[in-house]
């Protein structure tokens, strides 16, 4: 299966390991992922309001690519996953932002209407994979390891769009940790958020989330916790000391099971 | 922040899409709100408050920038008013003023760690700067 | 050449103040074939009915057109009037200018000119009006309730007393319902078991009674006194007549790993089981799911137990047909699935619990013969929060909950608050409502006295947050106080969710069989909802209970009471009137095509080979469609669906509906 792929801007540069082993894992499991070519950073976060076009169009852009390309389009980022799938459930159902960012395509001879089905890495790993598969593909089964999820807000958030999972008990991480050999811990915590962006003005508010999330974490017996967002993996890391939990992106834990990790 | 501005209850609805009408007052929002304790206005007074026509108040509090957009107001609201978008709402009223831009980017340079990923200059620019 | 009168009611301001009533009557009179047109106060007054017969008798009328309310309001009433001075009741017709006239417009003007077309359109439809008499049914003195709770129990010993065989129809293993498994009542706090157990010893003691337990409804067919039911009688591999519930079989089956449904599963039952002490009929049931002999052809022991010989590892389900005059739904409520509400942590810790689940735990019959312990690790709780509205009174949102109040959630959890202070004075409880609703009874009072005498700390507020923590072992609850404007944390032993109730899953197929109208909810839909709370729409079919809608146990028992005399109603009359505006074949028109009878939901119409005089002199045999008119309900289906026009309506001629719609188009 070949998929579109929409990496975002912080893929590229603070968090390539999310990137990387997220690549060279789709290569062993067996399915591809094409970079859309000049794609345009999704801005972070979903703009909660119904007046403002342009900022959704970076999204509606690389949405009308996958379709045009007859492809699913999947991100690695939970941020630009979140962003671009609640960009196209407006351009499917909302009418005011659809025929206005219509306005605007219209200049390049496109026009889009949330036709592309957009998929995060996880969901092509348990659904089109499978979860069976990728633990066939275990090489370097993290046995004993006791690995939390740590999901955030963005992945699961608004679960009527996101449509993802569970989005009060998710398993859809844990899964994976289990078909990495390793143990899924359940903590409450695992859907708070750490804090988001308020981290670059103010430290203390990300630090006070984390502290909370983690010593739930560390409560119900996890050693590591494992993200699939950039910001909550910073903030997550930024006040992990003390908790005696360490913090990684799934890809790279992925990768390790998978054993396509070289040590560098 | 400009001080002669003001927006009408009605302007915020239709940007953030809301009907406060919507709220039966059962406080999921500010029960579930991971950064009430940084707010002066808490989630479900924000309902209030518009509905109230205490756009003012609002505009001038600290607590428009503390939302993390975590969404879990939205998620949880049982009646689909979902205070976020009218945090949301009334925080793109104040900065979409010329020169209310609660971000600058002098001061930005300063607020810079070597790990700091891209995605939290991105999102913070998007909700605090027009 | 008829001689039609037409009689505009004012309904008080109801029309009146949206339509120039005296405009209508005046229009009335420029109808051909009107003698006399009026308009009064209220109509179906005695004075206004008076007024209609009297016109009847001294304008020689023909034909009577009411321009009033719905006909489902009153054409019964009306056309009861005109038959007092011999005028065939289906020659009265009625215009509905209030419900789709008057009440959804503002403007007189417009309102007048809609009930001016509306009365020229029943004007018309009446010209064309025939005499049409009713034919007689025979009733079946036997009565069908679906469901043995205490809807079903209390309908089924009603309907007992007054002489007539019941037949109740439980899909569990023993009569009792949700009222079994409940602990206290409120707002006495009796003992729900002492109150219901002799009910349940009553109906099953009671010759007139016959209980069908472990059975389903498969099939229902028929109509108001003369329904065919078929009856599933599932295979429980004991014997009914044979065993005596002695328990021994119970006691020597090894496999006692079994959730134990009657206890919610908060404990484990044996594989040969019956659920409780009181059950009645008091007989096991092997759990075919779990049977080692069913499954692997191994043990036995049960069989090998019993004294009576009544074990049948052989058995299987069988299907009884019974016919029944009247049926009494009564299928009752399930707890509503709440894994999309986990913020509040149930799948993550055993110390969530359902109210219905902390209802088992307080009784003295439950998992913990009545001593209230922490599931996780059996210790006293000392803080209990209980979360109102779980899936409750939600529109639109994320998770997807009812939109309606469960109603009976504000008193059940003010009872679970006094009576676990009753036991355990020291604990400290909180409620987080939205509202507290106690429209009842001694309610309010009761309620009161959760906070008043009892000190319960009721909270304006809702819970968003339950985390479980491993080394306290604590629920560390995230909630909002809106009074005090304040984000409380609280480390709590126990989380009690009022999660919402919503119909059993077994109504709407059953709603499917018995042609009977539901709500978006899945509750049955009564025939109106305030003058017939009881009676489905469809004739014959009664509700008591959860089915219906919300409601407490003694809203239950009171609406089971009055289903059963509706009930008894039907079987005391030796005939039932029936509905004489059934379809009927122009048997020249019909070629026999069939479609009609694929269309119809009642399996009315057969066909017939019928010899056929031709207009050349000769004789043809054809086959042509043929309507049971006793089981034919006037739906009408057929008559849309026949591509000949052969099938009609009585007294909804398809000319009768031309003529309507000519006179709305003039």
């Amino acid at each position: 299966m070949v998929y579109s792929y929409f990496p975002g801007c912080t893929l590229k540069n603070k968090a390539k390991d999310l990137d990387v082993w997220g690549r060279k894992s789709a290569e062993a499991l067996g399915f591809t992922l094409e970079e859309i070519p000049e794609w345009q950073c999704c801005g972070g976060v979903y703009p909660m309001n119904k007046d403002e076009i342009a900022v959704r169009l970076s999204s509606v852009r690389a949405l009308a690519y996958a379709r045009d390309h007859e492809q699913e389009l999947v991100t690695m980022c939970s941020a630009c996953h979140n962003v671009i799938k609640q960009v196209n459930n407006d351009m499917a159902t909302d009418e005011y932002i659809s025929s206005h960012a219509n306005n605007y395509l219209k200049q390049d001879g496109v026009e889009y209407h949330g036709e592309t089905k957009v998929v995060h890495y996880l969901e092509v790993l348990r659904d089109e994979v499978g979860y069976d598969k990728v633990k066939e593909a275990v090489t370097n089964p993290l046995k004993g390891k006791k690995i939390g999820a740590y999901y955030g807000c963005l992945l699961l958030r608004p679960s009527n769009v996101m449509a993802m999972d569970n989005s009060e008990n998710p398993t859809i991480i844990e899964d994976l940790i289990r078909a990495m050999g390793a143990d899924p811990i359940v903590y409450a915590q695992r859907n708070e958020c750490c804090g988001g962006y308020l981290t670059l003005e103010d430290k203390a508010i990300p630090e006070q989330r984390v502290k909370k999330i983690l010593a739930n974490a560390a409560d119900q017996g996890a050693e590591m916790v494992i993200t699939a967002c950039p910001l909550c993996y910073y903030n997550l890391k930024k006040h992990s000391e003390g908790t005696g939990v360490e913090v990684k992106y799934f890809t790279e834990v992925l990768a390790e099971a998978l054993g396509v990790k070289e040590e560098a | 922040m400009a001080s002669n501005y003001t927006i009408t209850p009605d302007e915020i609805k239709e940007i953030s899409g809301v009907n406060p009408l919507r709220c039966m007052r059962c406080g999921r929002c500010s029960a579930t709100c991971p950064s009430y304790d940084n707010m002066e206005y808490h989630p479900h007074q924000f309902v209030a408050m518009v509905e109230n026509g205490e756009i003012d108040k609002l505009m001038k509090s600290e607590s428009i920038y503390k939302c993390m957009s975590c969404m879990a107001c939205i998620e949880r609201c049982p009646r689909q008013v979902e205070p976020a978008r009218l945090i949301e709402a009334i925080r793109l009223a104040v900065v979409r003023q010329q020169g209310a831009s609660h971000l600058m980017p002098d001061d930005v340079p300063a607020l810079l760690d070597p790990d700091l990923p891209q995605q939290a200059l991105v999102s913070a620019y998007r909700k605090f700067t027009k | 050449m008829q001689r039609i009168g037409v009689f505009v009611c004012h309904c008080g301001t109801n029309i009146a103040a949206t339509v120039d009533v005296k405009a209508v009557a005046e229009a009335a009179r420029k109808v051909p074939g009107v003698v006399f047109s009026t308009d009064y106060q209220y109509m179906c007054s005695e004075a206004g009915q008076d007024l209609i017969k009297e016109s009847v008798k001294k304008y020689n009328l023909t034909n009577v057109v009411i321009c009033s309310c719905s006909p489902r309001m009153h054409e019964k009433t009306f056309r009861g009037a005109v038959e007092t001075v011999d005028m065939n009741p289906y020659l009265l017709e009625v215009a509905n200018i209030r419900e789709q006239c008057s009440w959804v417009h503002k403007d007189k003007a417009v309102g007048t000119q809609k009930a001016i077309m509306l009365m020229k359109a029943a004007v018309a439809k009446a010209t064309l009006d025939t005499p049409l008499t009713p034919g007689m049914l025979p009733v079946t003195k036997r009565a069908l309730v679906i469901g043995g709770g205490i809807a079903g129990m209390q309908a089924a010993l009603d309907i007992a007393e007054a002489g007539y065989e019941v037949d109740i129809v439980e899909q569990k293993p023993t009569i009792g319902g949700k009222m079994a498994q409940l602990d206290k009542t409120f707002p006495t706090l009796d003992c729900s078991s002492c109150i219901v157990t002799p009910k349940m010893v009553d109906v099953g003691q009671n010759e007139k009674i016959h209980i069908y337990s472990y059975s389903e409804i498969e099939e229902v067919k028929g109509y108001i006194g003369n329904f065919d039911v078929k009856i599933r009688r599932k295979a429980r591999y004991v014997d009914e007549d044979k065993c005596t519930g002695c328990g021994l079989c119970t006691e020597k089956c090894p496999m006692k790993n079994v959730p134990n449904e009657w206890n919610l599963n908060l404990d484990k039952r044996s594989c040969v089981y019956i659920p409780f002490a009181q059950a009645v009929p008091k007989v096991a049931t092997i759990d075919p799911r779990y049977c080692l002999m069913l499954n692997k052809g191994k043990c036995g022991i049960c069989s090998k137990v019993c004294g009576v010989g009544a074990i049948n590892y052989k058995d299987t389900d069988k299907i009884v047909e019974e016919k029944y005059g009247a049926i009494v739904a009564a299928t009752g409520f399930e707890i509503s699935d709440i894994s999309k509400y986990d913020e509040y942590a149930y799948a993550q810790s055993p110390d969530v619990v359902t109210s219905l689940e902390y209802e088992r735990l307080m009784s003295a019959a439950g998992p913990y013969g009545g001593h209230l312990k922490r599931p996780s690790d059996g210790k006293d709780p000392k803080t209990i929060v209980f979360v109102q509205c779980v899936g409750s009174r939600e529109k639109d949102s994320c998770k997807g909950g009812k939109e309606y109040c469960s109603k009976v959630c504000c008193m059940y959890t003010a009872k679970h608050a006094i009576l676990t202070k009753d036991h355990y004075p020291d604990t400290d409880i909180y409620v987080f409502y939205i509202d507290v609703r106690t429209p009842g009874k001694l309610f309010d009072e009761f309620y009161r006295r959760a906070v008043e005498q009892y000190g319960v700390h009721y909270i304006k507020g809702a819970v968003g947050k339950v985390t479980p923590n491993k080394a306290t072992g604590k629920l560390e609850v995230q909630a909002s106080d809106l009074l005090l404007n304040e984000q409380l944390h609280i480390e709590a032993d126990m989380v009690v969710l009022a999660a919402a109730i919503e119909p059993s899953h077994t109504a709407r197929k059953l709603a499917t069989m018995l042609t009977t109208p539901m709500d978006t909810n899945d509750f049955f839909t009564e025939a109106h909802a305030k003058l017939r709370p009881v009676e489905s729409a469809t004739a014959g079919i009664l509700l008591a209970g959860m089915c219906q809608g919300p409601k407490d146990i003694p809203e239950t028992v009171s609406q089971a009471s009055a289903a059963a005399a509706k009930a008894i109603g039907i079987l005391s009359k030796d005939q039932l009137v029936g509905n004489p505006c059934i379809a009927h074949p122009d048997e020249m028109m019909c070629n026999g095509c069939s479609q009609c009878a694929g269309v119809c939901p009642y399996g009315a119409i057969t066909y017939v080979e019928k010899e056929f005089r031709m207009p050349d002199r000769t004789t043809k045999v054809r086959r042509v469609a043929q309507v049971n008119e006793a089981v034919c309900q006037g739906c009408g289906a057929c008559t849309v669906t026949c591509p000949s026009g052969a099938m009609d309506l009585r007294g909804f001629s398809n000319q009768q509906i031309m003529a309507e719609v000519d006179a709305l188009c003039q």
